[in-house]
């Protein structure tokens, strides 16, 4: 890592625009932290009204099939696990490496909202759906169950989809050789994203699939 | 500012002058230079205040005497809900940290810039943005929100007014927030200059920092609950909706947790600009600089547990509404501690009743009545008695208007000539100040005594016995508003055509920020400076001073202090 110089500007360019990977990490840590209090508020919604609606959570539970979360579970898990990778590669100076393994969590991103839109289309068919006639007809444990489950997973894929665009930028950047061996702070920034996508889903899927 | 002759300085330009990339509109809307940033904020802040104050005034006009005098009922709800949405989100929060707080904290730790100047500008995108989305929810069919600010549900899902445009506006102001908060707390970590240690700090930026760490806390929890009510809206899920199973009441807690932390967004800055020029115009140190820094840490910290004191009336256990209570009680302890300070500050010292000291001072006086009530509303009793009457509006209007308000017109006029290198005329600006102070205090005092003697807040109609109090609020908004508009007319010719300052330091300070040329270089610093000295060595006043002089004269003068 190159020494930063935030205090050695000496033309005009270099006054506005330093580079300091001390910093860029510490704003990334920050902006996580802050996603992480957007998804508390909902975990804040959901542990209370669990505890108001024990029995029509449990019963609403095993409306969701465990197989394709638990499958989600691990292709995300994979994901990040060839992200790292792809640091890895880069920090030795592998660039198609790195590439390839930037694709690959993209792919495997893919992978998970492919699955996520046929669990979702299978709830709709059932006509489980917000102000759907099913729906009204539950009892009202259920359908903040229903209601929590679509607005959470619902704002974790977008998550996803955002981390894949995150990702592909940075493919992009690879290729260009802005992202290198010695300056790959934007690399680390997008994987801690996509490391948080991640955590966020570990959380998700136990509280929605396995407790029933 | 495009008429002023160019500044010549050490071969360096002033900022304002500064050749980019681009020239004319788009150097400034697309400049990632933090002091032009900061400018576009205070075009785009003033604007908004405007228009916030028509609709303050219209709100006054309407209610001079009972029943219908110039609006409608449901234009009265709406323009109410405005004039909060527009005040808090556009003038209030943003006012300190991203117009004084993007031009002056890199220049007092002694930077050249922001950490992410790039994710600066963007912050001001999404201000703007923000802001024209509440004005076009004015003009959609439909017509604008009247939920008031704080989206109460179930009303807000139920409205058929465009609530949804106003409450993504607020979305997107949280999130420039957000980032502008992010941004300062890593500024304040990374690039002070060598030797500025975290306690030679001008307290504007302890301030800053503690205002920004609330700012990256508390605003995501706002920013999920109105994506929610969003959601709730176009999708009806049913998570706060009581017809389906949902409690209205958890939204209120999921609101105040965000909006009673911004209230000390809003406030802790303006206690960092007071902090900065009370000891600038008493010609002393600012006596107790630990305990005002970590006061500021500490009203970040109890604010943040104390948002159900909005909420005593809605029906909490006795336990969790004792707790709220006390710790509410808790955060008037460091409050009191920076009112004292500056008190004793001034005792003794050489006071020059400048303009910026004049509105410090209003500071000092308004924001402790607005405080001390505040305490008053703490107690479970009282509360009871005066929610939702216009005491609360009172209260409110003298920590928010009384406080930061004040404390933006006092940054205004005490940093105005170093940011534009033209000076206001003094005397006008004291005429201002005080139609101002009279209007400020005719049109909020009344709402005390009727709010504790049963005038509900945010009502339409009164009975006739509240007639005298009522009118003399409305006679003082007008004292008030003329007091604005000299002292607005004042600044902004005093910034066009006002005479032209070159002095470094024009008011004596011993911050970073003095030490610089006027206007500032597109750099600010020709070089980092090398800190040796804490922000408030008044040596004039000390005992010490003539071994000072002396030393200063074997050599030394030329270091930054």
């Amino acid at each position: 890592m190159s020494i930063p110089a935030p205090f050695t500007g000496k033309t005009e360019h270099e006054a506005h625009a330093h580079r300091d990977d001390i910093a860029s990490r510490m704003g990334m840590w920050l902006f996580l932290f802050t996603e992480l209090l957007l998804f508390g508020g909902l975990f804040f919604l959901y542990s209370v009204y669990r505890y108001e609606n024990k029995e029509a959570f449990h019963d609403a539970a095993r409306e969701l099939d465990t197989l394709i979360g638990a499958f989600n579970t691990a292709i995300l898990l994979t994901s990040s696990l060839t992200m790292a990778l792809s640091i890895a590669a880069i920090q030795k100076n592998k660039k198609m490496l790195s590439v390839v393994f930037q694709m690959i969590t993209v792919a495997l991103g893919l992978g998970f909202m492919i699955n996520k839109y046929f669990e979702w289309s299978l709830k709709i068919s059932h006509g489980l759906y917000p102000k759907s006639e099913v729906m009204l007809s539950l009892d009202h444990g259920e359908i903040i169950f229903f209601g929590l489950y679509y607005v959470m997973t619902g704002l974790h894929g977008l998550h996803v989809l955002v981390g894949m665009v995150l990702i592909s930028v940075m493919t992009n950047f690879t290729l260009k050789n802005i992202i290198n061996r010695d300056n790959y702070v934007k690399l680390e920034a997008a994987g801690l994203y996509w490391h948080l996508v991640d955590i966020i889903w570990i959380f998700l899927f136990p509280l929605f699939y396995l407790i029933t | 500012m495009s008429q002023a002759a160019v500044i010549h300085t050490n071969g360096h330009t002033s900022y304002l002058e500064h050749k980019g990339k681009y020239s004319g509109l788009k150097s400034w809307i697309f400049s990632t230079d933090h002091k032009r940033i900061g400018i576009l904020y205070l075009t785009g802040l003033l604007t908004f205040y405007a228009v916030g104050v028509v609709f303050g005034f219209l709100i006054r006009l309407e209610l001079i005497a009972p029943g219908r005098t110039i609006m409608d009922a449901q234009t009265y709800n709406s323009i109410f809900t405005l004039h909060g949405v527009i005040m808090i989100f556009l003038f209030v929060i943003p006012g300190l940290p991203a117009v004084f707080g993007n031009f002056f904290l890199p220049i007092m730790i002694g930077a050249k810039d922001v950490a992410f100047p790039r994710l600066n500008l963007l912050s001001w995108w999404l201000y703007i943005t923000g802001g024209l989305l509440a004005i076009i929810s004015i003009l959609l069919p439909g017509g604008p929100a009247d939920t008031g600010w704080t989206f109460y549900i179930p009303y807000s899902i139920r409205t058929g007014t465009n609530v949804l445009f106003t409450m993504f506006a607020a979305f997107l102001l949280g999130f420039s927030s957000i980032l502008t908060g992010l941004n300062f707390i890593t500024t304040i970590h990374r690039m002070r200059a060598p030797g500025m240690g975290w306690f030679k700090m001008p307290l504007f930026s302890w301030a800053l920092y503690a205002t920004a760490w609330i700012q990256i806390l508390a605003t995501p929890i706002i920013g999920i609950t109105l994506l929610l009510i969003i959601v709730e809206r176009v999708l009806g899920v049913g998570l706060f909706d009581p017809a389906l199973g949902g409690d209205p009441i958890l939204y209120q807690h999921l609101f105040w947790i965000y909006s009673h932390p911004a209230v000390y967004i809003m406030i802790v800055p303006a206690m960092g600009v007071v902090s900065e020029i009370i000891p600038v115009f008493a010609r002393r140190t600012i006596f107790g600089y630990k305990f005002i820094a970590f006061s500021s840490i500490g009203i970040a910290l109890f604010g943040s547990l104390v948002w159900a004191h909005h909420m005593f009336a809605v029906g909490m256990s006795d336990t969790g509404q004792f707790v709220f209570s006390l710790l509410t009680f808790l955060v008037a302890i460091p409050s009191a501690i920076k009112v004292f300070n500056w008190t004793a500050t001034l005792y003794k010292g050489s006071i020059q009743l400048d303009p910026p000291m004049l509105y410090a001072l209003a500071f000092i006086f308004l924001f402790s009545i607005g405080g001390l009530t505040g305490v008053m509303q703490g107690a479970l009793s009282v509360d009871i008695h005066i929610t939702d009457t216009a005491f609360i509006v009172a209260h409110f209007h003298y920590v928010m208007f009384g406080g930061t308000g004040v404390g933006i017109f006092a940054a205004l006029h005490y940093w105005m000539p170093k940011m534009f290198g033209r000076m206001y005329n003094k005397k006008v600006a004291k005429v201002a100040f005080w139609f101002f102070f009279i209007g400020f205090n005719t049109l909020y005092f009344p709402m005390f005594v009727m709010g504790w003697l049963g005038m509900p807040r945010r009502y339409y109609d009164y009975l006739p016995e509240y007639t005298i109090y009522h009118q003399i609020s409305t006679v003082g908004s007008w004292i008030l508003i003329l007091g604005l508009i000299i002292m607005f007319t004042n600044l902004i010719r005093g910034m066009r055509k006002g005479p032209k300052v070159t002095e470094k330091n024009i008011w004596g300070g011993e911050t970073l920020e003095w030490q610089i040329e006027t206007p500032p270089t597109h750099e600010n610093f020709a070089e980092i400076p090398v800190i040796t000295e804490g922000p408030y060595e008044y040596k004039q006043n000390e005992p010490e001073y003539e071994e000072a002089v002396s030393h200063e004269e074997n050599g030394k003068g030329k270091e930054f202090k």
